[in-house]
């Protein structure tokens, strides 16, 4: 975190639809250098739409996004395998390969993108595995671990180049609580000694309140961001109910009408 | 983060990577200077590893105190030092590094690294435990084709008794995909052999002045044997390997778990549809098969051998019983159901990833043919003694 005033990624006036439904509109946010980002909001309000824009597998219908200067968005092949290397993405649900073991899933990039002797990215995958608390699973297939194993591997696949901006979709949905306070003690010791960028979609308000640095809530009806800034002053000073509502865990319905229930 | 090759970093001076300074004492100190990441690693592990050996180091201390950016690929070249120094018992020491070093460390059990070395192996079994977990497998591959076809004909008579209990819905769907969708190709491939058997045996009879028995020939050979034979490889290649990935893809993602707790039988829900399906369609395209053949006969022997369309189709006829035709047709009835048997018990296989549907697919396919094969042969046999 040298410089906190260094963007890494902007987004800039993104529309997105699927077919024809619109999903967002005109949404803008920055991702500043060093930033833990928590994008939050309800089911089906394009968080995941708007991940997938940010990493390029989407092209949006109108507006721009940069990824540490580099416009993914109408910039060239060659440009865009540049940002490709300064990111790397923890999918919902690991998306391992599965015809390889964990170790061939944390050393293909490895191996792909260093000149690292064979013995050299052995013993980085086993340290990449050790720091996820996977050791002695190398030679397993994804099919043969857990739901938790499976995230902790992806995640150190994710993190085999040590890329500059980790983005990660739901990292602790379905864990359980120890795990999940692992991740999330894992995530903000990378942020921490080696300044990865990250942007976490969440629903956990564990990761909202104690990992994130700054929150960008979501909304269906709105189609774009409703409220963004720090989650400790937005849950208590919020003048909109339904950011204030989504921090404290209520529902729609008043006390009285749950009385009734 | 750009996109530097190594040779480039090799160029550059190595004083901009680290400082080495030997002492009188022998003591070598490495002060690591900048960036050091998953760019450069590879260089410097190479080069300072040289270096030190160079040296001759009675011991050796790091200092990390001038590097602005420390991961573990850092970690990794201090890791590589520290063997090859505890293999030629030299100390090593490593100097307060900076705070962000120093959580990369621990992040990466630098001070315990053993923590993370290799478990051992299991080693291999000896050949005679491999030869009994074979056996065993095959015996079990074995018995799960008898119990999935016991299933499969317990879910019939069920059927038959409750056809309510079909989904009828998805019956018409699966006609479609297995017939409707595969006429053309059916079709194209039985024109081109009917061209290709009638111009070959053209060059024979023609000879004998007996081009007229092309039509015959033609007529028998595609109805009683390689109508029904063309038809089930094709729709082993189409459908059966779609049955198989499809019902495989549902087993990797639970789907047919679910469908069990839900009370469904799986056999009953997934492969009887798709075994009448096939049953029902494939005999029709065996029909259509004929057709086209014989149409791609009528072509040569007109333009290419002198004969009337009238007199074609007078010998066509001639030939045909309709003993041939029920014969084609029944075997193609038990072609149906063999391939699409084999296809759903190869998706209902499946265990693990992504991989093993590709497995399944091949190997419905696989399997089909040689179904058909099989027991084309065994109609043989039983019409030669008939």
């Amino acid at each position: 975190m040298e410089d906190n005033a260094q963007v890494m990624i902007t987004v800039d006036h993104l529309e997105a639809r699927y077919g024809d439904t619109p999903v967002l509109k005109d949404v803008s946010l920055d991702v500043h250098k060093g930033e833990i980002l928590a994008v939050i909001g309800g089911s089906g309000c394009g968080k995941t739409t708007l991940l997938r824009h940010m990493v390029g597998l989407r092209q949006p219908l109108s507006g721009r996004i940069t990824i540490d200067g580099i416009d993914i968005t109408n910039g060239d092949e060659a440009s865009f395998a540049l940002a490709l290397q300064k990111i790397g993405i923890l999918f919902q649900g690991g998306a391992l390969f599965g015809s390889m073991t964990i170790a061939e899933n944390v050393a293909l990039p490895i191996e792909t993108y260093t000149d690292l002797p064979q013995s050299a990215v052995n013993a980085l995958v086993r340290m990449k595995l050790c720091s996820v608390d996977l050791r002695g699973y190398e030679e397993h297939l994804p099919s043969e671990l857990s739901g938790g194993m499976i995230k902790r591997a992806a995640l150190a696949r994710a993190l085999a180049l040590n890329p500059q901006i980790l983005f990660l979709d739901e990292p602790t949905a379905g864990l359980d609580p120890v795990i999940s306070a692992e991740i999330e003690e894992l995530i903000l010791r990378i942020n921490h000694s080696i300044g990865t960028t990250m942007v976490i979609i969440t629903h956990s308000l564990n990761i909202i309140f104690n990992v994130a640095h700054r929150v960008v809530m979501l909304d269906k009806s709105a189609r774009g961001v409703v409220a963004q800034g720090d989650p400790n002053e937005m849950k208590v000073s919020s003048p909109d109910p339904l950011v204030r509502q989504f921090f404290n865990r209520q529902t729609s319905l008043s006390k009285r009408q749950l009385w009734r229930l | 983060m750009n996109m530097r090759s190594p040779t480039v970093e090799t160029a550059r001076a190595k004083t901009e990577f680290y400082n080495v300074v030997t002492s009188k004492d022998g003591a070598v100190g490495i002060q690591f200077i900048g960036r050091i990441d998953h760019q450069v690693a590879a260089v410097i592990l190479k080069m300072l590893l040289d270096d030190v050996k160079h040296r001759r180091p009675r011991q050796v201390t790091v200092d990390l105190n001038r590097v602005t950016y420390f991961d573990d690929f850092g970690v990794l070249i201090l890791a590589e030092l520290r063997n090859w120094l505890d293999e030629n018992q030299i100390p090593f020491r490593l100097v307060q590094p900076p705070v962000k070093a120093a959580e990369i460390l621990t992040l990466t059990n630098f001070d315990n690294m053993d923590l993370c070395a290799p478990l051992p192996r299991p080693k291999g079994n000896p050949m005679i435990v491999r030869l009994g977990d074979a056996a065993i497998r095959t015996a079990d591959n074995v018995r799960h084709l008898v119990s999935f076809l016991g299933s499969v004909v317990l879910c019939m008579l069920h059927a038959a008794r409750h056809p309510k209990s079909l989904r009828w819905g998805d019956i018409l769907v699966l006609m479609q995909k297995t017939g409707v969708d595969a006429v053309p190709i059916v079709g194209l491939i039985s024109f081109l052999l009917g061209l290709i058997m009638a111009f070959v045996s053209s060059l024979q009879l023609a000879q004998f002045g007996a081009s007229i028995y092309v039509a015959r020939l033609v007529a028998l050979s595609m109805v009683s044997e390689l109508g029904p034979i063309m038809t089930a490889i094709v729709v082993s290649g189409r459908s059966g390997s779609a049955f198989a990935a499809e019902i495989g893809s549902m087993r990797i993602s639970d789907e047919i778990d679910a469908l069990f707790t839900m009370g469904f039988s799986p056999t009953l829900f997934l492969a009887v549809p798709r075994i009448i399906a096939a049953v029902l369609v494939v005999p029709l395209l065996t029909l259509f098969s004929d057709l086209f053949a014989i149409i791609g006969g009528l072509v040569i022997s007109v333009t290419m051998l002198d004969l009337t369309v009238s007199t074609y189709v007078d010998q066509t006829i001639k030939a045909l019983d309709l003993f041939e035709f029920m014969w084609g047709l029944s075997k193609s009835v038990v072609f149906a159901a063999l391939i699409s048997w084999i296809a759903c018990l190869r998706g209902f296989e499946v265990r693990g990833g992504s991989a093993e549907v590709g497995n399944a697919a091949t190997s419905a396919v696989v399997s089909g043919i040689f179904l058909i094969i099989l027991f084309d042969s065994m109609f043989a046999v039983i019409r030669s003694y008939w």
